[in-house]
Order: C-alpha cells, then structure tokens, then sequence
C-alpha cells in the first residue's frame, strides 16, 4: 500500500502500518522463534508485512499447530468401525444406527477463565457449541470438567463461582442441558484452573457438514455476530501504537453472547436443511485466520477475501485486527453459487449479519483486500503443513513407591476416617454446582449430575411403542494424581474409569473425546507426562474399542515454575438401546449389594496414592492402583450382560475413595442401611486396624458395585463368566451401615455431610 | 454524603445487551439510535463528610469489589448535599 | 383443540411444550413468531420458557413489546386460554396481562430443582378445574428471577380473588432433589391467574415432568386436565 496525500494517509494510517514489511523483532514479539521466521520468508518468497506475520504467528501458536504434542497425537487409536470421523473436523462424529450419528468434542478455555472466570466459562461453553452444531449437529447435552485450586482459598471459591455462573449463563441461556461432569481441587491449580467443556450432538448420518472448501469461484459468506477487537493479544502489536486516545487498555477479554448464540445456531441449523451449504468451519481461536486457511487447506485450495466487506462493530479496524479477533458466535460458509440469497433471508429473520465477502480461488494463496489495497497474499501450504512439529525431549517418571501396611500406625477409626472423607469438596456431593445448570431443558434427560455414574440423555424421536428410546450415555473422567504418580497407568485409568461409569449407567462405551492439560512441554518431565499419559489412553482404548475422535491440547498451564497436575480428561459418550434400561447409584430396600471383581480372598486394598493415604500423611504419594485391562473389560460385559437380563436395580462404579464411600453413596438417596459382610480374614479385626482400613478404602481398579432384587440369578451368571465377586449384604431400611463386631455408621449423618460440604464452603 | 459510581463496559468490549436493546428499539421505529452501550449506577450514601476521604474509599470499593476492572469502567461522583 | 405456541428469538423450551401437547392431544400446536401479526382464533396461547431477547434489559421486557403481543391480548380479551411459562410469565408480567413482577431468586442463584405445588382454592379457571383444593403436583423449575413480588394491597387482593393458582409447599415425599419456595416468592406463591381465571403465569415447568424415568408424569396430568377443560 503506498500512500500519496496527507488525507489519504491519516484515513488509513493504522492499516498503512500493518501492510508494513516485518522484521525478526516483530516476529519475537508475536511470539515466534528467529528459525520460523527465517522458515516462513523462504516458504513465501518474500519478507511478510504485519498482517502476514501475524497470520502466520497465530497458525504456528501451539493452540493451532498442536507442535509440541503433533508426534504423539498421531499415535493414537482414532479408528473403528462406528467411526464416521476421528480428530481433524470441528468434532468427532460416531455412528449411533438407525441413521443416526452424534457428533461430540471437549475443549479447553483455562486460561481466560482465570482472568475473566464469567466470560472465561461462558466463551468456552459457546465456542465447544459452535464446534458441534458446525458439523450440522443439534447440540443435546453439555458436560464440564473442571479443576480448581485448594477449596480453602478465597480466590478459588471466587473462581469456581464465576465459572459456574458463566457456564450456566451461556447453557442455560442457550437452552442445552448441562448433564455432568466434574469439579476438583487440588493446590496444583491455584494459579492455573482448569475448565473443559464438552459438547455432544445429534445429526442425520447423511447430513454432516464438513470444513473443506470446494469449488473455485465459490462464494465465502460471513454470518453471525460482528467482528470487535476481542480477544486480540495485547503481547503482539495492536496494543499501543494502534489504540486510539483512550487511555483505555484493550481488554483481551472476550465476551459470551449465549442469546446470539442461541439465533446462530437455529439459522445454521435452518439453512443446513436446504442444500445451500457446502462447507462451514467455526470461527474459533485465531478466527478469520484459522477458519479460512483450515477451509482453503482441507480443500487444497485459495480463498479471497475482501476484508471492508467483514460486519465490524469497531471503528478503523485493520487487517491484522479482522484477522485475528476472536470475537464470538462467528461462522465462516461456502456456499452454492446462486442460494446466497436464500441462505440470506434466514439470516435477516434471525437478526444475524450476513455477508459475501469472497471467493474460494484455485491459487492456493490466501489473498486479502483491505482499503482497496493487498493487504496480504501468501500460499497457504507453508500455514499448515510447514508449522512446526517439535520432537520435544522427555523423560517419563514413575513412583513406584508401594506404601507398606505394616509400617503405618494409624490411630483413627472407620467412622473417623468417613468423616474425612465426606469432608473433602473432591468427595462431597457437586449439587451446589450442578443446581445451577439447567439439566432438564429439552425434555431429553434421563439421569443427570449424582444420580448416576454417566448422564444418559434420550435421543429425541427414537421413542416406539416398545421402548421410551434409544439413549447416549456420557461422562468426562480422569484421576490426576495417578497421573501424576504414573503417566502410563493414570493415562489407562482415566479411560477404564470413563467406560465403567457409562457401562455402570447401563450403555456400552463408544468413543472418546478428550482434553490434555498439561505444564510447560519444553520441560523434560512434563513432556514424559505427556507422553506417557497418551500411550496408556491409546492403549486402554484400542483395548476397549473406544477409538478418540476429537480433542484438545491445552499446555504451558504453569505459574511461577510450578505445573498443574497433568489432567489427560476423558469424554466419553456410549449408547443405550432402551433407556428404560439405565442405571442409577441408587439401590433400594431389599436390594443386596454385590462388588464385581474383587473376592472373597481379597482383603489387602491398595492405598499407595488414594484418599486414603492423603488423609493419613496429609498429601499423595506412592504408584496408582495398577490396571488390568482384561479386568476391566470382563466387568464392562459383565454389567451390560446382567443388566441386559434386567437383573439390576442399581451400580455404581468404585473409585476415589474405595470401596465404603460407594456404598454410602448407594444408600444416600433413600436412607438405607446394611449390614456389612467381611471376608473371613478381617472378621476379627477392630475399627482401627489398617488392613480393614485398606479393604474399605483401598483404590483398586476394575470393580463396580451392583444392587439387584434377584441374588441367585446374579450368581448364576457371574460363576457362568468367572467373574470375581464378594456378596457386601443386603440393603435395609435401617439407615445404618453396619458392620458386625466393628462399628455402625449412621448414613444420615454421613449423606449430611456429604450434601453440606461444598455448600458451606460456597456460602 | 452520597457517592455515585457509574459503570459502563469497556471500549471496545462487546456489549450484547445494549445491541439487543438497540435492535429491539429499532423494531419499535426508533431508528435514529445507532448505538446503545448498557452500564450500572451504584449509590453510596456515607456519614463522612470529607470528600476526599469518601472518594478515596469508593475508589478502592470500584478497585475491590463494585467493579469488574478487567472489562468495565467507571466513574465517581460525589454529591454533598443528599 | 386449537393451540399455539408463541416463539421469540431465544426461547428454548418451545419445543419441550410441543412435543407435551402432543402427547396428549392429535392436533400439533401452530408455532407463532413473534413477528405475527395474524393467526387463526386458538383455543390455547402458550407462552413457553426460555431467554427471549437473551432476557436483556429485564427479563421478558423487549418480548413483550414484540409484534405478537398485540394479538395475544386480542386473544385474551376473546376468552382464549393464555399459558405463560417461565420466561412466559415474565414475558406477561411485562405486558401488563399479568400483576406484580419477578424479580432475582433470594440466593441470587440460577435455581434447577424439582418443587411440590399445592393447587389453591381459585376462581373458576381451566388450569385448576380438574384439581381438588390441596392437591399437590411435582414439577421442577428453572431460573433466574422466579421471586414473585407484590405490593401486600395486590397479594391480598390475589388471595381474595382466589388468583393464586398454587403455592410451593414442602410436600410429602420431599427429599434432596426437592426445594420449598426455591426463589423466595412472596407467600410462596408459584403461579397466578387474571381476573377472568383464563391466564395463567407459572414458574415451574410442567413440560418437563412428562416422563417416568425423568422428573415423574404429574406435569401430563396438569397439561392434560387444563387441556380437557380449555376444551370444556
């Protein structure tokens, strides 16, 4: 651009500055290294100007180039016969029959949660809807993964309040239930929580949208929300030089809008019944950028674009601000030629812009105009498939450290140690959280948040004259300590604990999407987590036919040096053929308990990294419970298989806390009791003795607890399959879990605590 | 004496409310409004008397709790007599 | 029965009430935009639940300066039967068909729980009719600003009137999932009729208490009888 008079220039002066050549300052500046500078010149054949640059910066950032985690992730199962499409897309699509496919994706939105928990949280609910219903999907369910610091901190109780109040504003105002997920604590995220959302969806199998462009001379259409300078990195360039005299400074902060949210969606999802569209990418992070390059890319084409014709809610807006503003509720469409104006009426009833404003081109190049000049015009190629790809180096750590019973002097009684473990906000019941969310709209849930172990959300119209419907069964799940103390065994566990809780709901586990929060890759150990922590999921889940189909990679999560606790999340979402058939935790009098794989010869629990042995030595240590995956899928088939001969009242499947905590949990809802059998071996024991202790709180692997109404039927089939069981006794009205010469636990006092704890924090 | 803190979004801040608002308003006929920025009004009434003392502490009431500094503004006023 | 469901620009439970009334009677509702001006004579208006307007300014308020408006009160002053569910009880307290106001739950919390409503001894109204007086439903509520608020001279006069419909009440079978008087209205009260009993305004979600695995039935019930009496 050059300019030739005064009054020429002052109109154009901050665009005149971004179409400026660029030089290796800049290019640290935006965060990129001196080698990927010098890369991108050769690549392009010429210096970039700073809107170039910065279109390159963002597609080389580790949010879009996944650089450091690239090696790995494409070592991972992502393919099965169900599997219509694995990670690449917007989302992951499965095949659910009946010509049915749910399309579903968790992703990460922590840090802006940190500085903006409301918008944070809100932003990351929208940005996980748009991914689905992109995909032609209406959104039915959403689910949260979240990890806060330590409960006691004043900033964590501000924190998890604006995220839950973000997420249900967004959810609950865009008119999607949110069924489950999770909420921790751990100092570990003091200065980095995490938050994860996760949406799932349903579509016709035949009408899935994709991203990759088509045909030149195709028209590009912009819909939705206006373009603002949101969400654009003060660290780059546009801070200073470009605001104007406002002393203001430009908020990073991008700001939620569930209520256009709501009208983008029901105009995608109305004009993706005609056949107007061809291609349809959301409007992400980096997003012009990202949206257009990832289009023209996946269809091995160029794309222009005339950027004064973008809907801009900010005056002087520059290239480089169009380009990479992550303003919200953004779609970026190619559509046929000639059903623009179709697609256009939709639009305007919904009160959403909607603008032409470019061409799919044969080029290659992503060209763009800006006050009538070239503001950039590079190949598109070098944008993705030269972005880096790190071999990070790493170093896998274990502790192997088993905590010897006999070396443990333990002074506390069972009921003292229950009292501690209901105390705990990562064991005490979540419903200060999930009352806020809206989990019935859409008048699809089955089970939501604490009723059982995975959500079960109908699918609308599969309702016959024999069954109330088919229905998905989701969960998000993952144990970071274990992780921690092993990133191969905790990466295994957090999958065999997803498909036990959707196989303890009464579904059978499908497919994966999942999260991987880490510290900083550049350090050895945590690039070991990484590693580790993928090569258990991919193990556990080519194991168990749970191919991952989408994901995200959220990293660098450190302040200060100190890194999170790696928190690989697992999505899950399975399928109930009759949702009559789902299973809740809550047994009912005259129910016996039964545990799934564990005997009558098992008396030494494992509490080597357990609640537990947090409550006794006041912080983790020592190898997470190991996992048998042989185990772990002969109790998956076990459970559909009874379940299936509709033998079962209730399951639940038994992890933080061990054995006893689930069984309270069993008998909260209705008040109930039991008397408690031992094995043989601990009948003599007392309320303080640590082998006792370690059968009811050990964290061992593989086991679920059943409650059925018909005992013998049960044995049959479990002696039929050799599989390992332990009759816990028989659930009365009583209200006391008692065992027998040991001691009797009042359930109302404990279900007190454990409704009351989070409460009273919170409050 | 009372202390009035006005709070609007930040510049550049997407303001979904006011463009509901506005849209709406434009439904209605009014369409000479081109744009609408929604904010909040807080009244403070104190005893104190000394108005540098009263701005003072409104000031850090914005910086601590009245104002969410990361996206909003504000501004103070102080009227003597209430 | 002629019904009709009046749709705004974020209203998310319009489908919830359809898939209801269609469980219960053959006749599919019209959906209503709010841009209508025109629709046949109905027999029933449901207002449904949801953000209309993403509830910005107050809740309800630029929903009810919608087009449609003007024919639903058109509606009413025929003797229609006019339904306004949560968002739509907002919407028509803001119309002005409707007295008093809702305002912010009492903990300031969006409030999803399952409450127990007692049907009050009313005017002779569609919506109560097929109920005895005391009887008692399960139906879960949703929101934000459930807390209805009256000037005492208005509650008193909606109390003689028989114009409270029904009160949240702590009920029989309460247990965790259930709340009493979840947002703090004013006398407990969970919804209220016109002068001429043909409108009602509630905050629980009787849509969504219409399958036994989820939430119970008794939300059918109460959609049903008020249909068979609407029809008469």
């Amino acid at each position: 651009m050059t300019v030739s008079n005064n009054k020429l220039y002052e109109d154009n002066k901050f665009e005149y500055m971004v179409q400026q050549e660029s030089n290796l300052e800049s290019a640290l500046e935006m965060g990129l290294t001196k080698e990927e500078y010098n890369l991108i010149c050769t690549k392009i054949k010429k210096i970039p100007n700073k809107t170039e640059l910065g279109i390159f910066s963002a597609m080389f950032s580790e949010h879009c180039s996944y650089k450091s985690s690239k090696k790995w992730l494409k070592t991972m199962p992502t393919e099965a016969s169900h599997v219509i499409q694995g990670p690449g897309e917007n989302a992951g699509v499965i095949d659910i029959g009946d010509g049915l496919a749910a399309i579903f994706k968790i992703e990460s939105h922590n840090h802006p949660s940190f500085i903006e928990p409301y918008q944070g949280s809100a932003t990351g609910v929208g940005g996980i809807l748009r991914d689905v219903f992109t995909m032609g999907a209406r959104p039915i369910a959403l689910l949260n993964a979240l990890r806060f610091g330590s409960a006691s901190k004043p900033l964590t109780k501000h924190l998890l309040s604006g995220v839950v109040k973000g997420i249900g504003g967004y959810g609950n105002c865009i008119g999607i239930p949110t069924v489950g997920g999770e909420t921790n604590f751990d100092k570990s995220y003091d200065g980095n929580i995490l938050v994860n959302a996760m949406a799932v969806g349903l579509a016709d199998k035949d009408k899935i949208f994709y991203s990759a462009a088509t045909g030149a001379n195709n028209p590009v259409i912009y819909v939705g929300a206006k373009t603002g300078r949101d969400g654009i990195h003060g660290a780059t360039m546009a801070s200073a030089e470009f605001t104007d005299s406002s002393s203001e400074k430009r908020p990073t902060v991008q700001v939620g809008d569930p209520f256009t949210g709501k009208l983008l969606l029901e105009a995608c999802l109305e004009l993706m019944n005609t056949d107007a569209v061809l291609s349809i990418q959301d409007m992400g992070a980096a997003g012009l950028t990202s949206s257009s390059v990832e289009m023209a890319s996946k269809g091995s084409l160029g794309m222009f674009l005339d950027l004064d014709l973008v809907p801009t809610r900010e005056e002087q807006m520059t290239s480089y601000e169009i380009m990479l503003s992550e303003s919200q509720e953004r779609m970026l469409m190619i559509l046929k030629p000639g059903s623009e104006n179709k697609a256009k009426l939709i639009f305007d009833k919904w009160d959403l812009d909607f603008a032409v404003i470019g061409k799919v081109t044969d080029t290659g190049r992503l060209v763009l105009n800006k006050n009538g000049f070239e503001a950039c015009n590079i190949p598109i190629n070098p944008l993705v498939e030269d972005a880096p790809e790190y071999d990070r180096p790493y170093e896998i750590i274990n502790n192997k450290k088993i905590i010897d019973l006999n070396k443990i002097v333990i002074n506390k009684t069972i009921n003292e140690i229950l009292v501690k473990v209901f105390k705990n906000p990562n064991m005490a019941s979540k419903k200060w959280i999930w009352e806020q969310y809206d989990c019935s709209v859409m008048g699809d849930t089955i089970l939501s948040s604490g009723q059982s172990d995975a959500a079960i959300v109908k699918i609308h119209g599969t309702e016959n004259h024999n069954s109330l419907g088919k229905g998905l069964a989701m969960t998000t799940d993952c144990t970071p300590r274990y992780v921690k103390a092993n990133p191969f065994e905790g990466g295994m566990q957090a999958v065999c604990e997803a498909a036990r809780n959707i196989a303890a709901s009464g579904a059978k586990p499908l497919a994966i999407t999942n999260n991987l929060n880490f510290g900083n890759p550049e350090k050895k150990h945590i690039m070991g987590e990484i590693v580790g922590a993928i090569k258990g999921i991919s193990k556990a889940a080519s194991y168990l036919n749970t191919p991952i189909v989408s994901g995200n990679v959220s990293l660098y999560n450190e302040t200060n040096g100190n890194g999170i606790l790696p928190t690989p999340v697992i999505g899950m979402v399975g399928i109930i053929n009759k949702v009559e058939n789902c299973l809740g935790v809550n047994s009912e009098e005259g129910n016996t308990l039964l545990v799934l794989g564990q005997s009558e010869e098992f008396v030494e629990g494992w509490i080597s990294s357990s609640i537990y042995q947090e409550i006794i030595n006041n912080e983790f240590d020592g190898a997470p419970p190991p996992i048998n995956l042989e185990n772990e899928k002969e109790i998956i088939d076990i459970i559909l298989k009874l379940n299936e001969e509709k033998l079962l009242t209730a399951a639940h499947d038994i992890s933080d806390g061990g054995l006893l905590p689930t069984i309270c949990e069993m008998l909260f809802k209705n008040n109930l009791g039991i008397d408690l059998n031992l094995p043989d071996l601990l009948s003599k024991k007392d309320s303080k003795d640590i082998l006792l202790h370690s059968w009811c709180f050990g964290e061992d692997q593989g086991r679920v607890i059943v409650a059925t109404k018909n005992l013998n039927k049960v044995k049959l089939l479990l002696k039929k399959y050799n599989i390992k069981f332990f009759i816990l006794g028989e659930v009365n009205s009583s209200s006391n879990l008692n065992i027998k010469n040991v001691t009797t636990i009042s359930i109302n006092d404990i279900k007190n605590l454990y409704e009351n704890t989070l409460t009273s924090i919170m409050c | 004496m009372r202390a009035i803190v006005n709070i609007s979004l930040k510049q550049g801040v997407l303001d979904p409310q006011g463009q509901a608002i506005q849209n709406s308003l434009s439904n209605l006929g009014f369409n000479n409004c081109n744009n609408v920025r929604t904010g909040k009004q807080i009244i403070l009434d104190f005893q104190d008397n000394d108005e540098e003392q009263v701005f003072k502490e409104t000031e850090k009431m914005c910086e601590t709790l009245l104002v969410n500094t990361v996206i909003e503004n504000y501004d103070i006023e102080i009227i003597k007599e209430i | 029965m002629r019904s009709g469901v009046a749709i705004f620009p974020g209203s998310n439970c319009d489908r919830d009430i359809i898939v209801a009334i269609k469980k219960i009677t053959p006749k599919a509702p019209l959906k209503l935009w709010h841009k209508d001006t025109e629709f046949p004579n109905l027999d029933l208006i449901v207002i449904p639940g949801g953000f209309s307007f993403g509830d910005y300014l107050r809740c309800g308020a630029l929903a009810a300066r919608s087009p449609i408006i003007r024919n639903i009160k058109n509606h009413v002053s025929r003797g229609g039967s006019l339904l306004g569910i949560c968002n739509g009880f907002q919407i028509l307290i803001e119309t002005g068909i409707l007295p008093g106001s809702l305002i912010r739950n009492k903990n300031l919390l969006f409030t999803c729980k399952e409450t127990i409503l007692e049907i009050q001894n009313t005017i002779k109204s569609p919506f109560t009719e097929g109920f005895q007086i005391g009887e008692q439903i399960k139906i879960p509520v949703a929101h934000n600003e459930g807390n209805y608020f009256a000037p005492k001279p208005l509650l008193d006069e909606l109390n003689n009137e028989g114009r409270i419909a029904f009160k949240y009440v702590k009920g029989s079978d309460f247990d965790n999932k259930v709340a009493y008087n979840p947002n703090g209205s004013s006398n407990d009260i969970a919804g209220i009729l016109s002068p001429n009993g043909k409108v009602l305004g509630m905050m629980p979600h009787p849509e969504r208490a219409i399958n036994s695995l989820h939430g119970g039935t008794d939300g059918l019930r109460f959609l049903t009888k008020c249909i068979e009496h609407i029809v008469g």
